[in-house]
């Protein structure tokens, strides 16, 4: 992300060289073993953006060839006049939001379950790591067709077991299968961030709390919950990084339909269906701002995480 | 029983409850990989059925190999460039002096959060340009491009934690870098790297947009693939169920074996 480049102005003093060899040589060798991995970087995914910025300069629909040239913000134009960006923002704010704090806070409730130590404590962990772990094309697969499906999915039985009528999932609500299904993938990574929030706390001061008196919901409350503060920050904010570029369920369980295209399957759909090049790369460059607003929140939280721990220490 | 040790129990119930409703998409998944396709999808669901492994039968009949050694060239292709590139940058980023750490570390977790949306129109019409589509080589390059800032990241964390007085130790006894790397650093951080890897194949596995966009038939991977068994015409739960459940087999199972690593990375790639 080139804007994101401009680096926090604060640097921190060099550490002095290792004795015994020169501050030159262990800069030189520090850069050998530095650049490899920064050039691939950069190679891979830093000049393909600078391209999608220049392509979406240009008029240019793979159907006619012929036709290409310079439009300067033409394409940004119809981007966000056309009515689809605006609607596919609206789609990827709303997967994006509620299954973030739908995994966030169930993502919380088994975390602080799974904390205590109970009889299979670890099977129990095991478990419920593995949706995260689960193919996200298998996983859409399985839920819209084994759990939503509306004569034969496992859904709408439980719904019969205690009385309530059946549900058309896949065609009347898209949006709650894909929510549902992000969730679920994504509840046992927020549970791991928040988990080590957890095992990180100074057992002392629960104690010294119990020793007072307090009980557990109050020590949860008022200790526990400001201690995990930066870990539900940088749960909320990784998923969300993730969550913004979903894909997968939408292209298998709804392919956009009822207010589930998102921003990459819009660009996904005019690139690669619609053939439009310019337009295409013009919503790409959109999706990368809005990334950008999301990141750069993300990325302070990291940083100020990463700034008190110290760089190397 | 003492009412605290009664609450107990019943949290202990509670929270059995929830993780197996959570974990059941999964179990029913592979329970149904096993039944035949007249009872795969019913009403009501078949609990007992005659348990078969037709499923798996037709599945490996469809061709579905091709597609896992594709799926398995490209992960751990990937992940092995992954950190051949990754282990020395991180060395170099937390325990060599580099000018600018955080600039370049700054890069690194920025690229992570660009969203491929972001690259992925020209690099489709340059690999078309070279004749690179359906090539697993390429998809390959591209996931080392996708994996290594998180690969880095979390490398770095891990050297992060190398006593300092072991690297000065050596480089006082005039251990040269390579033996500084291979034999002092390299020991300690092994089950770093191993989380690290382990992440990328994951992702590396798992992965559908790129795969489903770049290959078609020779180098198609398993997710894209697995989007074949959905059939308009007739019953295809039991055998999609089946495609499903060896697709996730080797992920499933390596992060359950290497399950403190993988929770160990997790937790340093996003909170170190």
């Amino acid at each position: 992300m080139t804007v994101l480049m401009t680096a926090p102005t604060r640097r921190r003093p060099r550490r002095p060289p290792p004795a015994g060899s020169g501050r030159a040589r262990g800069l030189a060798v520090s850069r050998a073993l530095l650049w490899p991995a920064l050039a691939t970087s950069i190679v891979l995914t830093q000049i393909p953006f600078v391209l999608t910025i220049y392509y979406s300069l240009q008029r240019w629909n793979m159907l006619r060839p012929g036709d290409r040239g310079f439009t300067g913000l033409d394409n940004y134009v119809s981007v966000l006049s056309d009515g689809s960006f605006l609607s596919s923002l609206g789609a990827t704010v709303a997967v994006t939001g509620s299954s973030v704090v739908l995994s966030t806070l169930l993502g919380m409730l088994f975390a602080v379950l799974l904390d205590r130590s109970f009889l299979g404590r670890g099977v129990a962990r095991t478990l419920m790591i593995t949706p995260f772990l689960v193919m996200p094309a298998a996983a859409a697969l399985v839920w819209k067709w084994s759990i939503f499906d509306a004569a034969t999915g496992m859904a709408n039985w439980g719904l019969g077991l205690v009385g309530l009528p059946p549900v058309a999932w896949n065609t009347e609500l898209p949006m709650v299968t894909i929510i549902v299904v992000l969730t679920w993938q994504y509840t046992p990574f927020a549970m791991l961030i928040l988990l080590a929030g957890l095992q990180a706390q100074n057992k002392d001061v629960l104690e010294a709390a119990a020793v007072d008196g307090a009980g557990a919901l109050r020590t949860f409350g008022s200790i526990t919950l400001p201690h995990l503060r930066q870990y539900v920050e940088i749960a909320v904010l990784l998923a969300s990084i993730m969550l913004l570029q979903v894909f997968d369920p939408i292209a298998i369980m709804t392919r956009g339909t009822g207010g589930t295209k998102t921003l990459s399957y819009l660009l996904y759909e005019r690139a690669f269906i619609g053939l439009e090049v310019g337009e295409a790369a013009a919503y790409g460059v959109m999706t990368v701002l809005v990334t950008i607003v999301v990141a750069s929140v993300a990325l302070r939280t990291l940083f100020k995480v990463f700034s008190t721990e110290g760089v190397g220490r | 029983m003492t009412p605290s040790r009664l609450r107990g129990s019943l949290v202990t119930a509670v929270t059995w409850v929830l993780v197996l409703a959570f974990f059941f998409p999964v179990a029913w998944m592979v329970f149904t990989a096993f039944k035949p396709e007249h009872q795969a999808a019913t009403v009501p669901p078949t609990f007992a059925p005659d348990f078969t492994l037709d499923g798996f039968d037709a599945v490996f009949n469809r061709d579905m190999l091709p597609y896992l050694i594709n799926s398995l060239s490209a992960s751990v292709g990937s992940t092995l460039l992954v950190l051949v590139l990754a282990v020395p940058a991180a060395y170099a980023l937390s325990i060599r002096p580099v000018v600018n750490v955080r600039d370049a570390l700054f890069f690194f977790i920025s690229t992570r959060f660009m969203p491929v949306a972001a690259s992925i129109i020209p690099v489709y019409l340059l690999l078309q340009s070279v004749g690179g589509l359906d090539n697993i080589t390429w998809l390959t390059i591209l996931y080392v491009g996708v994996n290594l800032p998180i690969a880095v990241w979390m490398m770095r964390s891990f050297l992060a934690e190398v006593p300092r007085e072991l690297i000065e130790a050596a480089q006082l006894d005039g251990a040269r870098l390579g033996t500084e790397i291979f034999r002092v650093v390299l020991p300690i951080v092994m089950p770093g790297v191993a989380a690290a890897g382990l992440i990328c194949f994951i992702f590396a596995w798992n992965e559908f947009f790129l795969a489903n966009l770049l290959t078609a038939q020779v180098a198609r991977t398993t997710p894209p693939f697995l989007t074949s068994f959905v059939d308009g015409r007739g019953q295809f739960l039991a055998v999609l169920s089946a495609a499903a459940t060896v697709a996730i087999v080797p992920v499933v199972l390596a992060g359950w074996i290497a399950q403190k690593q993988l929770v160990r990375g997790l937790a340093m790639g996003a909170i170190k």
